[in-house]
């Protein structure tokens, strides 16, 4: 009893703590102190495993360490008295075929809240290499080479912005910032705040390389609210960094001074646009303003501002320590590397995956996500969240790309994939993401504000019964318009899941408005009261 | 410059042109409801877009600026269909009520629903069910008819910096307001009335006391009588067809007298007191009496009040003086009642006025009841009077020219020139240089503290004074020189000027919140030149050459600056909270 066993893992990201990790380290830790056993007992972040929560992984001496599924605190004692529940254990190999780890690497194998787990696992060595290697141009060179494109959806590739920043000429450091965008909002998404929990330091290191190649003193990362223990990890992780002096006046010796601080969303979604965060930084109000001029040449207080997304950011450590073509081997020709995506929905087993650019959408839900629940047929897959469309099983062996994805009429967006099944309808489900854009839109240019709203109440119509025949056109029209007209991302991308369930599901629409039925019984066709006045 | 393409037409810009600009040279008018020429874009209707080649995307035409090379489309069936449908998406935001609103005929919105001949409307309508706010009963917000083009905001938050109105809520719940639902009595509102002079709908506008005046027109036992504003004669006749800055007080005389007014005053007459009684203050404060330098101007009410809000430890710098109007309805009350054995209480005062806030000042205090009655008895602005105008069926523009009733409105330049920025200053200069040196100026024309510069500095030597003087207009640039004042007091330095002149509203009073709309810069000037012109055409351009102010002092007040002119034609100043709603009678006695 008791014997082997040198290290446990626990996976205390939010699901993980949700789902009773945090009860589960606190009585393990109880128990191993009382018995005063040799166990190291760690907090790790998202393993990526979701539907097995809670996890937690165990170390008996040499061997391979073995995960098991949904711990409780009886089925722990038995694990720590090695009666192992074989039932419980998860195939590591399995779970992980398919993928390809950059930007989770560390998530869920070290402890988020050491600096030192991060350092040993070749942890700010990246931007050693930057500071004494490297030097400005080369940097931009390695990730222009690595082809790494923006990650919160648009894919603008990342080199341009940063070179943008870079040549704009300033007299002293002061005037140039470096911006994280942790603002993540798209419902069913939850890639940065993983990557935020379980890895901090590599968003941070990210950071320091951008500011150390544009020429920016300091940094904010902007995180919303409603994730309070990546606000707390990341705070924890940057006072070790002052700690270290890895933040701070002549890092690594240098002449480069770098400041870090954390600002908070106040839960607006329209915040995660860039130039509306840059406003609610500055103490306004999150309101988008027109482009140009980028934020790269004018952006917080008017300065040149690098502003990047959380999983860019943790991408550029690995592309300076191995090298920018290293990273461009993965992926395809014009979109390079990994992509994080949240896998939810009707998948058997939804989870944090990271895959190559070009794995098809087949491979992530039949391999990955383990195909449907409940043996129901596949209906479509939401990417891109609110912003992006719906993409029905015909183009399931697309892919995944910028390009691709934008072309079935989607985004690629920041790596929300909702599965659906026989059991959605389409019209129901455009309606779902064009109620969470009236909610969401700020208000301040006429084709979102009531844009939406309007596009809302026919979709209303159609799923009370009483829609009309000429409102598919109207939807049309008020969608092309809001594309065309409105002033920020939000607006521009709001119509994509009403006009993609149209391209793709239009028989379902003319159901509902010439027969009032519902293929999958969700639309009661009873009026109900409308969500919105 | 830069050369680009609009239409297929081949144009040469300056660099930094926008497009929506860069089209008018190319006689292209691409249409647009939230941009005011005056403002910056605040990019919000989403209407002035237009194609340029090599993009997917759309850009508003009015915050992009045009680049080398452009090619651009302002015009096709593609952009016309969106753009009409975003109008018809704005419209289903907004009520029909065209013809019981204040702005019929003369709405942006309805403007260009005509131009795109919008006949039908195919979106289910959508209205706020947000209340009419009047609390503050100088500007009425109606929400319902918000387009939420956001002038009023930038107007109010970084032209005047009084921050009363901000966006509040999301989405279709959007709405301009004061912030966390106070009122707009409750509010830092200063009642400069910027906002109300820049909405494009009927959704802000004055507080309407024309039936006031009507009605009072109509009771036989008032002796109504009427004063007018210097900037109301360079404006009005906007609304008639006349140019930008061409005199109409002749005009405005007949047409008062044909209104009904038993008697009509100048309120230049006014102006021509308060620089008599301003200067022998400043003159006082210079000579080491009473009171402390700069001595910071105090006929604009929206300034006043916007001083007592938010700088209330300036007070002891403000100068005493009455605005003009207030002066000449006390004199009107008093003087002018004893004079023609009226009974004060008979009378009727209405001040016809470019400004809002006057709305306010005639009862902010007791010192605005001077004469033992409301001095003023209402104060309408420049938009009201157009309005009842056209009730009475009057031909303005064709109207001749009569005289005033000349003890209360013979005037002298400097006294007409108090409607625009620097107007003050100079008039003030003019006298205190008499006071002084025992003489007038050689040349009376202060051309340093003229023009539409935000803040505006001069030396002047007068006598064995070499004075600074600086002026401001539009509250953002006098809260500058209020920073620039405190910063010297707080450090222990002398004060860095010794007169200061302060405006609430851009360009002074010919700018004011209640004058005729769509006003920029250039309209500005018309109207600041017309002044000019009636200052130098005045007889006497001195206001204490006035015969009529000197033969008010010889028969009534004594010396300027003496018990009367204390007791009748100055006041007195006190900190108010920005967030509170005071009643009408806390600040009376």
């Amino acid at each position: 009893m008791f014997e082997n066993i040198t290290c446990i893992k626990i996976g205390m990201s939010s699901c993980g703590v949700a789902a009773g990790a945090e009860e589960l380290y606190q009585q393990l830790s109880a128990v191993i102190k009382e018995k005063k056993l040799p166990v190291e007992l760690k907090k790790v972040g998202c393993l990526g495993i979701c539907y097995a929560e809670p996890l937690i992984e165990v170390k008996t001496g040499d061997n391979p360490a073995v995960i098991y599924r949904n711990v409780n605190i009886e089925t722990a004692l038995e694990i720590l008295e090695n009666k192992i529940p074989s039932e419980l254990v998860i195939d590591e190999d399995l779970e992980i075929k398919n993928q390809k780890r950059i930007v989770l690497k560390n998530c869920g194998k070290i402890d988020p809240e050491k600096i030192e787990d991060y350092i040993q696992n070749k942890g700010y060595q990246a931007i050693k290499k930057a500071i004494l290697e490297l030097k400005e141009e080369k940097i931009i060179e390695e990730i222009k080479k690595s082809g790494l494109r923006g990650r919160g959806g648009a894919g603008y590739p990342t080199w341009l912005k940063w070179k943008a920043t870079k040549e704009v000429i300033s007299l002293n450091n002061d005037g140039k910032f470096v911006i994280c965008n942790g603002d993540e909002g798209d419902p069913g998404a939850y890639m940065d705040r993983s990557i935020l929990e379980g890895d901090p330091h590599s968003v941070i290191e990210g950071m320091m390389i951008a500011g150390f190649a544009t020429g920016a003193a300091k940094g904010f990362f902007y995180i919303r609210a409603e994730y309070p223990l990546a606000v707390d990890r990341v705070q924890k992780a940057i006072d070790q960094c002052y700690d270290r002096n890895l933040l701070g006046e002549k890092i690594h010796g240098s002449d480069f001074n770098f400041d870090l601080e954390i600002r908070l969303g106040a839960g607006a979604f329209v915040c995660g646009e860039e130039t509306a965060l840059i406003s609610s930084i500055e103490g306004k109000r999150g309101y988008p303003r027109p482009r140009p001029p980028f934020p790269s040449i004018k952006g917080l207080w008017d300065k040149p501002t690098v502003i990047n997304n959380v999983e860019t950011l943790a991408n550029t450590p690995y592309i300076i320590l191995n090298g920018g073509d290293e990273y461009a081997k993965t992926g395809t020709d014009k979109s390079k590397g990994t992509k994080v995506f949240a896998l939810t929905g009707k998948v058997k087993k939804p989870g944090l995956i990271e895959v190559p650019m070009g794995t098809t959408l087949r491979t992530v839900i039949e391999e990955i996500g383990g195909g449907i629940q409940g043996n129901k047929k596949f209906k479509a897959v939401q990417t891109g969240g609110p912003s992006g469309g719906i993409i029905p099983e015909k183009y399931l062996d697309t892919p995944i790309s910028y390009e691709s994805l934008q072309e079935l009429g989607s985004i690629m967006g920041s790596g929300g994939m909702i599965v659906m099944d026989e059991d959605d309808c389409a019209v129901d489900i455009a309606k779902f993401f064009t109620k969470f854009c009236v909610d969401e839109s700020c208000g301040k240019c006429a084709p979102c504000r009531i844009g939406t709203i309007q596009t809302l109440k026919i979709l209303e119509k159609l799923t009370n019964g009483e829609g009309a025949p000429e409102d598919i056109d109207k939807l049309k029209t008020i969608c092309h318009s809001m594309e065309k007209a409105s002033l920020c991302g939000l607006g521009q991308t709001a119509p994509k899941p009403v006009l993609s369930s149209i391209r793709y599901f239009e028989d379902e629409y003319l159901e509902h408005i010439k027969e009032k039925t519902c293929r999958a019984g969700k639309c009661s066709f009873l009026k109900q009261e409308s969500v919105e006045k | 410059m830069i050369n680009a393409i609009i239409n297929g037409i081949q144009i040469q810009v300056e660099q930094g042109t926008t497009i929506l600009d860069a089209a008018k040279k190319a006689n292209i008018k691409i249409p647009t409801l939230c941009k005011h020429p005056d403002l910056d874009p605040t990019a919000a209707c989403g209407i002035c877009i237009v194609k340029i080649k090599g993009s997917d995307k759309m850009a508003r035409s009015c915050c992009t600026e045009i680049e080398e090379g452009m090619d651009i489309t302002t015009h096709d069936a593609e952009i016309t269909a969106i753009r009409r449908t975003v109008l018809e998406l704005i419209l289903s935001n907004h009520p029909n009520a065209c013809l019981t609103c204040i702005r019929n005929q003369n709405c942006e919105l309805q403007s260009i629903a005509a131009e795109f001949g919008i006949a039908e409307e195919p979106f289910e309508k959508i209205l706020s069910e947000e209340k009419i706010d009047e609390s503050i009963k100088t500007i009425v917000l109606e929400p319902e008819k918000c387009i939420k083009c956001g002038r009023c905001v930038q107007a109010c938050q970084d032209m005047q910096n009084v921050w009363a109105l901000s966006f509040v809520n999301r989405g279709i719940k959007t709405k301009i307001a004061p912030a966390a639902e106070f009122k707009l009595a409750e509010s830092p509102c200063v009642s400069c009335g910027q906002c109300s002079a820049y909405c494009p709908v009927g959704s802000i506008y004055e507080y309407d006391e024309t039936s006031t005046v009507w009605n009072a027109l109509n009771d036989p036992s008032k002796y109504c009588v009427a004063q007018i504003a210097p900037a109301v004669r360079v404006a009005i006749g906007e609304s008639f067809g006349m140019e930008s800055g061409e005199l109409a007080t002749g005009k405005l005389y007949s047409l008062l007298k044909r209104m009904g007014f038993k008697a009509v005053f100048d309120t230049n007459f006014g102006a021509d007191v308060t620089i008599v009684e301003e200067a022998t203050e400043f003159v006082k404060r210079l000579r080491g009496g009473e009171g402390i330098l700069p001595l910071i101007s105090s006929c604009c009410p929206g300034w006043v009040d916007f001083m007592e809000k938010f700088h209330s430890d300036m007070i002891p710098n403000f100068s005493t003086c009455k605005s003009p109007h207030e002066i000449l309805a006390t004199l009107a009350k008093t003087y002018y009642a004893q004079k023609t054995n009226i009974p004060a209480s008979d009378i009727f005062m209405a001040s016809i006025m470019p400004c809002i806030a006057k709305k306010f000042e005639v009862h902010r205090s007791k010192e605005m009841y001077a004469s033992g009655n409301q001095d003023v008895d209402v104060s309408i602005t420049t938009r009201e009077l157009v309005k009842m105008i056209k009730q009475t069926g009057i031909d303005f523009a064709a109207l001749t020219d009569s005289e005033p009733d000349h003890i209360l409105a013979d005037y002298s330049g400097g006294g007409t020139i108090f409607g625009v920025t620097g107007g003050v200053m100079e008039a003030g200069l003019r006298t205190i240089n008499y006071l002084i040196t025992g003489k007038n100026l050689e040349k009376f024309d202060l051309k340093d503290v003229r023009g539409l510069k935000g803040v505006k500095e001069a030396d002047i030597r007068i006598g064995e004074h070499d004075l600074k003087v600086a002026v401001a207009h539009g509250l953002g640039n006098v809260e500058y020189l209020m920073n620039k004042i405190r910063a010297a007091r707080e450090t222990g330095q002398n004060p860095p000027y010794h007169f200061i002149e302060a405006m609430a509203c851009p360009g002074g009073c010919i700018g004011g919140g209640g004058q005729p709309r769509n006003v920029n810069d250039a309209v500005r000037n018309l109207r600041i030149n017309g002044l000019y012109a009636d200052d130098k055409n005045c007889k006497h351009r001195n206001c204490h050459d006035n015969p009529q102010i000197k033969q008010l002092y010889k028969e009534f007040l004594g010396e300027p600056g003496g018990t009367k002119s204390q007791e009748l034609l100055h006041l007195y100043y006190r900190k108010r909270e920005e967030y509170k709603s005071y009643r009408e009678t806390d600040f009376l006695f």
